[in-house]
């Protein structure tokens, strides 16, 4: 008999957790409150629990979970003051709820990193989304963006999430690493690989398929293409900015550990985040056909729908910190050591902070201030690589289709951090 | 009345009213400077308010204290004069200010 496939691959024990899918949040007291179960996020059943929490106990205090204790903290202000404040709330050593064991070792990365060494790696990393290399991606990811658009099957149905937005954040990826084009998909497929929760449905069925796949296909391919950049570099791909970076040209061969985690951070950082914002602008303004009508309309307001998209999605639920020595923060008394728990999914809700928070009105007065992207010295370097993305796939497909409709059951990811969609079944409408 | 100006990357200069007790940040927003986008509302948490104190205001002005000095440490675009515009307050002594917009706001 297989013993193993009753143990949970999160906490290796058979224990079980009370599941709070199908439970109305006023039948339970606060105490019983744990809002790290994936299922809540599968299902899209958290916002209620949340909403309780901001209104009744913004600092939350969850004694046992399947990922231990934690506080959530579930206030937009709340959340900036302790990104703003990383010597107390530190990031490391990870900044999920998720600990990796004995199963899977820590792969040290710079956003699960402290001062100095997070500014170092990230200044050199960071050269890659400046202003000169961004305006020239500009017209690569918008020729990238038409030779993904131009083929697509009118009038039938397709997953959007695989042909368009897997698609075109693969070929993004490859550039900005460098990564040969035709291996593209093995990017997704390690991103994929670095953030799954084994399972039956996973791409992964333990934690040590995990760290076998990204340990002995990922390393290797990136070890030799590190080689090769050494010796040619090109011109702004993230590789060749840290083989050559000061701080950075031995990280390979010192630290190859560092290399992956960091590599792990870029490709999962710039993937499934900007994947899942894609789908979700084409769901929401279904869901929303007035504030589709506005953006046919008026196509100068895409950059603010780009940013209410981000907001609204939230594609990362939350990020974490630990508590560097005991402190009293809203009334609470924290413990050095603790789990604290950035609800984003939360704080982008927050009437006290975002007028009308559960309404996607992409014409709002100030669309770019949410917190979808963190605050502070780890907010995303990303950002605005993302919403260049987002914003020349909107113009384009203002151009091409008179609307992009959802036809068909959503399926969502299994996951208590990456919050997006695996399937959206769409039909295309061509422009009249 | 209080005026400062702040100068685009063309060259081109943009003079608005600005309140005592108020932030560079938010005289540039309430004004619809463009190239501001104080992403976090003034809390000093983003950077997404930088901008260069010109040379003549800068001893005026005065250094970034120290939450500010870790953010604009990251920003590839950072110069001895670099402020967060937020962490500013528009006083009086400030009548006539000019600074410098970046190409980009990180």
């Amino acid at each position: 008999m297989n013993t193993k496939a009753n143990i949970d691959p999160d906490t290796m024990t058979k224990k079980k957790y009370r599941h709070m899918v199908g439970i109305d949040p006023y039948d339970i007291p606060l105490e019983d409150y744990d809002l790290s179960q994936r299922e809540l996020y599968q299902q899209m059943t958290f916002p209620g629990f949340f909403e309780r929490l901001r209104k009744e106990e913004p600092v939350h205090y969850c004694k046992d979970s399947k990922f231990g204790p934690y506080w959530s903290i579930t206030k937009f202000q709340d959340i900036m003051e302790i990104e703003g404040n990383p010597e107390v709330f530190s990031s490391e050593p990870s900044i999920a709820i998720l600990d990796f064991g004995d199963e899977m070792p820590r792969v040290p990365m710079f956003i699960a990193m402290d001062e100095p060494k997070h500014s170092e790696q990230r200044r050199t990393a960071q050269e890659v989304v400046a202003p000169k290399n961004l305006k020239e991606m500009e017209s690569i990811i918008r020729e990238r963006v038409q030779s993904i658009l131009e083929p697509l099957p009118l009038n039938e149905t397709f997953n959007w999430v695989d042909k368009v937005s897997i698609e075109l954040t693969g070929q993004m990826l490859s550039t900005i690493l460098g990564f040969p084009f035709e291996d593209r998909r093995k990017l997704t497929f390690w991103s994929d690989v670095a953030t799954a929760v084994p399972g039956p449905d996973s791409p992964v069925s333990s934690y040590e398929d995990t760290a076998n796949i990204l340990g002995n296909e990922m390393v290797p391919a990136f070890m030799e293409l590190w080689n090769y950049r050494k010796e040619n570099p090109g011109e702004f791909d993230i590789v060749s900015l840290l083989a050559h970076g000061e701080k950075t040209k031995n990280m390979a061969t010192e630290n190859p550990m560092e290399f992956l985690g960091n590599l792990i951070l870029l490709i999962v950082g710039g993937n499934d985040t900007t994947r899942n914002s894609i789908s979700g602008s084409v769901l929401f303004l279904n869901e929303n056909p007035e504030q589709y009508d506005k953006l046919r309309a008026n196509p100068d307001l895409v950059p603010s729908l780009v940013s209410e998209t981000i907001r609204y999605q939230t594609p990362l639920t939350h990020m974490r910190r630990t508590v560097t020595q005991d402190f009293e923060f809203r009334g609470k008394q924290m413990k050095k050591g603790d789990k604290v728990i950035l609800w984003y999914v939360s704080g982008n809700r927050d009437a006290d902070e975002i007028e009308n928070p559960d309404s996607f009105i992409i014409d709002r007065k100030q669309p770019r201030h949410h917190i979808s992207f963190g605050f502070g010295i780890h907010r995303c370097m990303g950002n605005r690589l993302a919403e260049m993305q987002l914003r020349i796939v909107w113009e384009e497909i203002l151009k091409r289709f008179e609307k992009i409709e959802v036809v068909g059951e959503i399926k969502r990811p299994y996951s208590n951090l990456i919050k997006g969609y695996t399937e959206l079944p769409v039909r295309l409408h061509p422009k009249k | 009345m209080i005026e400062v100006s702040f100068i685009k990357q063309d060259g081109k200069k943009i003079t608005v009213a600005a309140q005592q007790g108020e932030s560079l940040m938010a005289a540039a927003v309430d004004n619809e400077v463009p190239g501001i986008d104080a992403d976090c509302g003034g809390a000093c948490s983003c950077a997404t308010c930088h901008i260069f104190v010109d040379d003549a205001w800068f001893d005026k002005v005065g250094e970034p204290k120290q939450d500010e000095e870790a953010l604009l440490n990251l920003n590839p675009d950072r110069k001895n004069h670099s402020r967060l515009s937020c962490q500013i307050d528009i006083s009086e002594d400030l009548n006539g200010l000019v600074v410098h917009l970046p190409e980009f706001q990180f």
